[in-house]
């Protein structure tokens, strides 16, 4: 191989992550359900011709996907080796969660790029679906025990032939959602996506020549690998553990143990998560891609310089064993596997912040709270409001953490207060900071929010797929853990009722008049609260964002 | 013959620029001064004085300000307080529960209003305009006089679905009337009455932030004006393009947070459709950033909102213009990749490049522009330094970038720009490729000093069909003060389907706010030229999250029906994503009514040299690095190119406030407005 000279290769980066981006920015604007349009749960790049490893991916997509398109291309990659009949101008569709990662809800396209007859990469369109039938619509079942109760499943197959639309195969897609004009709206929006990216890809192909842009992507790769040794070897050598758990599964009261030992040697890192616990009964598990997946997300938090390519993954070694919850197998229920990534990440800030404390942050409120408050309106239109909610980050080096931010794996913001009023027949009451549930530090972790919802309407059921309800994100270097997460129901009859399962609630009934209120967790605070500056907490409880109470009780 | 004097002055961070026209004779100059920071109005006198002779000549004074701006990144703004519906009162802190940075979870933010000064009353609207709880107007008052125990200045009320019922607002509105010491009164729904309760509440509590600062300095600026004897009016740019008053302005200043930057691209959509070019995209290099904007039959895009920065939200029609950090101060750098990137990292103006030697000893790209000989290192544009260095810029290339990537001190030169450029057609097929528009349908307007310099590279990197450099493209912005038009945008949420809205109530409501905007454009004493409304609606079909923005032809006296706008949907749709969807219900959400007045555009002709040759412009012959190869260029004084000259490049054209590099594959000819075309000659 070539060497491509240093001008060009800084120009191709900037020209390839163009079509990436480019390609996202026309599924986000065409999409039909707001969870790609407004939350971007999506994403597209490009991918290599054999292994399937990413080469480039786009900036504005979901961050869990950068590492989990990968196990998607593979996937597709052994399924048409296997068959034999890969052809220019076919495009394969599927949603398998145990090949391709994340959940069932994740449509992913995947198109082989041709050049002279050769495979030259792979082009690859993810989306979050709104709804892909199930026993729950928008498919967040915090009790499915096995993945048919989550929603259809597809295997890789052919959606186009040689250019050719299989319509039947639409037919069957669309006929298993409950909402199959908006899956047939992100469908077109991923084909559009995936046709501008073979544009864009061969015009510049045309101008740079096949060879120099192939040296290029391969360089690329070459360069993020030793950019991610260079960031290692500056990390003391040793093993650094963290222990976290999830509430439950859903299913069984019981906690889940999330444990990370993160060996730092030379230039290299193994993350180990053998002793974590055993596949679950309930949605918590993940498949083994889902897990690679979250802790590129979690390094990349932590190594922002390092591009999202595959190279990254090169000097890191993981150890997943094949009895965990976190290498779940069909059909083992994924459907909360937000959660199970987002417990992860936590340990991978908790165990960095022994190896390098100034490059970490206590961890964020850690769950997407998955709320939907569903029922009739008088007219026996059915109404389903669905929406994740915000919290805390971290305390950090520069600074105390962000007040209700979003989620690590997410970019996604929220639905304003008079959007989902003008929509669902509810009025919110509060939509408010929640004073002390940022963990006390050095830099206080950043405040979680107070959603404080009344029924409008006769009646509703109301379900809740939360976590921390009884493990806080915990802060780092000393740093008090955030607030931990507190869902109630405010009954007709002045009495409080809270999910049996902690952060888990199906069905909970609602009527007119009553409200439903979620205290979202705050972030871990950075360093000891002895070392706050006095303005500070001055600043704190003139704000309120400390309340005198819980200052003197501290 | 001498008349009235208009001047066009656009206060920027490092110069104040001066456009004057002689509206009799149509004879124009320009003028440039040091903006004085702190005390703009100095700065600004100064300039007209010195353009102007006595202040009496001058008959309107258009004025595009960065002090608000300014004011909001560097948060510096008056005291002000929200008063909000229980409940609410951290709408403007919790923001769309977002964060800066994908990557990274070490976000800050600090609202405008410290949540101490944010307070709340018992009152609540339902969505369907429905009154939950009536406010008591005594609570109010209550909460007004706290806020001015606080030492709070201005105040915005923010309610919950005000857009859908402003009756609880205006009970706050009339309260607050009776106590309160000052003007500064701002209510959302008189300010923004559209469905949202972030955004409207971030644009009304950063209008009243922006309020003490911008009314105090138009006040002394006015007063300025008049003790030196002048007489006639100043109005103020806005984002949107359009003027406004002084009197709006101090009501109004969050209107006038991309106020400069919006008088540059309108100056480009007269100067480039007169020369022929109806569609440009101009691109404005400065120290930190390249902005981009894009302009179609003539017409500039405009966007419903921007962010100021991170959680400054201030949604109201803004000239659409994309920014990325590449700017003649960017540093270049190599990564612990090796990768060689410029920018977004900043030297700025102060200290600057390393050939300024005021202490950044990081290579930027001015940097590499002086040791390709780009750059006339002994006559820099501005005049505020004598002469640059050289070969302190050649050392930092060469330690910098040079010895990590193998190369030497002129071809890691040659790289930084090549990079550079790279990021900036980055930044054009963005804004037009993407868009859908093709690249050989439009010609690049360069502005800004360092403009010139890159514009050839880009016209071949993204295929575009030339480039077009004004006479003055360093006071671009001041021009464009002279010519924009009078503007007013107003919005109403309607959100309802097609299908149920009240055609009359509909009508009545575009024709009241447009009459409205009629009696602005009277008051406000400009003679006009001709006048216009302009109606557009924001439409999706039921279930979308975006709309697209459908306009429509308005006329006073004249019905439109429910036809009719379901066609101007329906017509901007397929525009937009290609075919319709077939027996989904169609919902409207709000409706935009703009009142423009239009003012006289001015003669470019006047602008044009008079006289002058190629051979009396030339100035002798400078080695320049271009193509890999050191190279003869001529360098020639732009202002003295008579209409019709064409120079083959390679070639430099020195003037004032610009330089522009002619590569070896292009030629440059002055039109007939005295604008510099720069074309490839094998495309």
């Amino acid at each position: 191989m070539s060497e491509i000279d240093p001008v060009t290769l800084a120009v191709l980066k900037g020209r390839l992550e163009q079509i990436a981006d480019e390609m996202d920015a026309t599924l986000f604007r065409s999409a039909f359900n707001p969870i790609i349009a407004e939350a971007r749960d999506a994403s597209h790049g490009l991918y290599h011709a054999k292994t399937g490893e990413t080469l480039v991916q786009g900036k504005a997509g979901l961050p869990i996907f950068v590492g989990a398109m990968a196990f998607a291309v593979r996937a597709v990659i052994e399924k048409s080796a296997k068959q034999g009949d890969l052809a220019d101008g076919d495009v394969y569709i599927f949603n398998d969660p145990y090949e391709g990662g994340t959940h069932l809800s994740d449509f992913k396209l995947v198109r082989p790029f041709f050049r002279n007859g050769q495979v030259f990469c792979w082009l690859a369109s993810v989306g979050h679906w709104h709804d892909v039938g199930g026993n729950v619509p928008g498919n967040y079942n915090p009790v499915a025990t096995e993945s048919f109760q989550e929603g259809m499943l597809i295997p890789p197959v052919k959606l186009f032939a040689r250019g050719e639309l299989r319509s039947d195969i639409i037919d069957i897609v669309t006929a298993n959602s409950r909402l199959p004009n908006s899956a047939y709206g992100d469908l077109n929006g991923q084909i559009s996506a995936l046709d501008l990216g073979a544009r864009r890809l061969a015009s510049l192909l045309d101008d740079y020549g096949d060879e120099t842009v192939a040296d290029a992507l391969s360089q690329l790769r070459d360069r993020a690998g030793q950019l991610m040794r260079a960031s290692i070897a500056e990390l003391k050598d040793g093993v650094y553990s963290a222990d976290d758990f999830l509430d439950n599964d859903g299913i069984v009261d019981k906690p889940l143990r999330i444990a990370l030992d993160l060996a730092v040697s030379g230039e290299t890192m193994t993350l180990d998560f053998s002793r974590c616990s055993p596949a679950c009964a309930g949605p918590l598990n993940i498949s083994r891609s889902t897990t690679i997946a979250a802790c590129y997300v979690a390094l990349k938090h932590v190594f922002r310089d390092v591009p999202a390519n595959a190279g990254v993954l090169d000097p890191i070694r993981f150890v997943i064993p094949e009895n965990t919850l976190l290498s779940a197998r069909a059909p083992k229920p994924v459907g909360g596997y937000t959660e199970t990534i987002l417990r992860m990440i936590d340990t991978v800030f908790v165990a960095l912040a022994q190896a390098c404390p100034e490059r970490v942050n206590g961890c964020a409120y850690g769950t997407i709270n998955a709320l939907s408050l569903a029922g009739h309106r008088k007219n026996g239109q059915r109404w389903v409001m669905f929406s994740f909610f915000g919290g805390g980050h971290g305390g950090h080096p520069e600074g105390d953490g962000l007040n209700h931010g979003n989620a690590p794996i997410s970019t996604a913001t929220i639905p304003p207060v008079e959007i989902l009023e003008a929509a669902y027949p509810v009025m919110f009451t509060r939509w408010a900071l929640r004073p002390d549930s940022g963990g006390a530090g050095r830099h206080r972790g950043g405040l979680g929010a107070v959603y404080e919802i009344e029924l409008l309407e006769e009646e509703a059921d109301v379900f809740l797929f939360g976590e921390r309800g009884r493990y806080a994100p915990p802060g780092i270097l000393g740093g008090d853990p955030g607030a931990l997460n507190r869902f109630t129901v405010l009954q007709r009859d002045g009495t409080e009722a809270h999910p049996p399962m902690a952060s888990k609630w199906v069905g909970a009934k609602l009527a007119k008049g009553e409200r439903v209120r979620l205290e979202t967790p705050g972030g871990g605070g950075y360093g000891p609260a002895a070392q706050r500056s006095s303005s500070a907490i001055e600043h704190d409880v003139r704000s309120g964002y400390v309340t005198r109470a819980a200052k003197g009780a501290a | 013959m001498t008349g009235k004097l208009i001047v066009g002055v656009d206060v920027g961070g490092t110069f104040t620029d001066l456009f004057f026209l002689d509206e009799a004779s149509g004879s124009s100059w320009i003028g440039k001064v040091p903006s004085t920071r702190g005390r703009e109005a100095e700065g600004f006198l100064n300039g007209v004085r010195d353009g102007a002779g006595e202040l009496s000549r001058l008959g309107t004074v258009v004025h595009g300000t960065t002090v608000g701006t300014n004011a909001l990144l560097e948060r510096k703004g008056g005291k002000a307080g929200v008063i909000a519906t229980e409940g609410f009162r951290d709408v403007l802190e919790m923001r769309r529960r977002d964060r800066p940075q994908t990557w990274g979870l070490w976000g800050q933010f600090e609202p405008v209003v410290p949540r101490e000064r944010r307070l709340e009353v018992r009152e609540r609207t339902l969505a369907d305009g429905t009154v939950h709880t009536a406010l008591d107007a005594d609570e109010v008052i209550a909460r007004a006089r706290d806020l001015l125990a606080l030492g709070t200045e201005a105040v915005a009320v923010t309610f919950i679905n005000a857009y859908a019922n402003a009756e609880n607002e205006r009970v706050a509105a009339k309260a607050l009337k009776s106590v309160w010491p000052n003007a500064y009164i701002n209510i959302s729904s008189e300010m923004l009455p559209e469905i949202r309760e972030f955004e409207r509440s971030s644009t009304t509590a950063l209008n009243a932030y922006l309020q003490p600062v911008v009314a105090d300095y138009l006040n002394r600026l006015e007063a300025d004006l008049a003790a030196q004897g002048f007489d006639g009016q100043v109005l103020i740019v806005q984002s949107n393009g359009g003027v406004m008053t002084v009197e709006m302005a101090k009501a109004r200043p969050v209107r006038t947070a991309l106020s400069g930057p919006a008088a540059g691209v309108i100056a480009a959509a007269h100067i480039a459709t007169s020369a022929g070019f109806p569609n440009v995209v101009t691109g404005d290099v400065g120290g930190t950033s390249f902005d981009v904007s894009l302009i179609a039959d003539g017409q500039t895009a405009l966007a419903a909102q921007t962010a100021i920065d991170f959680g400054l939200v201030v949604r109201t029609p803004m000239i659409e213009i994309t920014t990325i950090g590449a700017g003649g101060g960017s540093i270049a750098s190599v990564d612990r990749g090796g990768i060689l990137q410029v920018g977004p990292e900043s030297a700025g103006a102060v200290p600057g490049p390393v050939c300024y030697r005021q202490g950044n000893e990081r290579p930027t790209l001015t940097d590499a522009n002086v040791v390709l000989g780009r750059i006339n290192a002994e006559r820099p544009i501005g005049g505020a330094l004598t002469r640059l260095d050289t070969e302190a810029a050649r050392q930092a290339i060469a330690r910098h970038i040079g010895d990590p990537l193998g190369l030497d001190a002129i071809a890691a030169a040659e790289a930084i720009v090549r990079v550079a450029n790279s990021r900036m057609a980055g930044a054009i097929r963005l804004v037009s490729i993407e868009r859908g528009h093709n690249p050989r349908d439009f010609a690049l307007m360069p502005f800004g000093g360092g403009g010139g310099l890159h514009a050839g590279a880009l016209v071949r990197e993204v295929g575009l069909k030339a480039a077009l450099i004004p006479p003055y493209p360093g006071v671009t912005s001041a021009l464009g003060c002279v010519i924009a038009d009078m503007r007013h945008d107003f919005v109403q949420t309607v959100n309802r389907a097609l299908a149920e809205i009240d055609i009359a109530d509909l009508n009545a409501e575009i024709s009241r706010v447009a009459e409205e905007g009629a009696r602005l454009l009277d008051r406000s004493g400009v003679a006009f030229v001709s006048r216009d409304t302009l109606v557009t609606f924001d439409m999706l079909y039921l279930g979308q999250t975006h709309t697209v923005a459908a306009p429509i032809a308005w006329q006073a006296g004249r019905m439109l029906d429910v036809g009719a706008i379901r066609e101007a949907f329906e017509r901007r749709y397929r525009e937009v994503y290609g075919r319709l969807l077939e027996d989904i219900p169609i919902r409207m959400l709000n409706v935009h009514v703009a009142v423009v007045g239009c003012r006289p555009k001015l003669d470019l002709a006047a602008l044009a040299p008079s006289d002058g040759s190629i051979a009396g412009a030339a100035q002798g012959v400078r080695r320049v690095y271009v193509d890999g190869a050191w190279q003869d260029a001529t360098i020639y004084a732009r202002r003295e190119l008579p209409v019709g000259a064409t120079i083959q490049g390679p070639a430099i054209l020195e003037q004032q406030d610009t330089t522009v590099l002619v590569e070896p594959d292009f030629q440059a000819r002055v039109d007939s407005l005295g604008n510099i075309i720069l074309e490839r000659q094998h495309p």
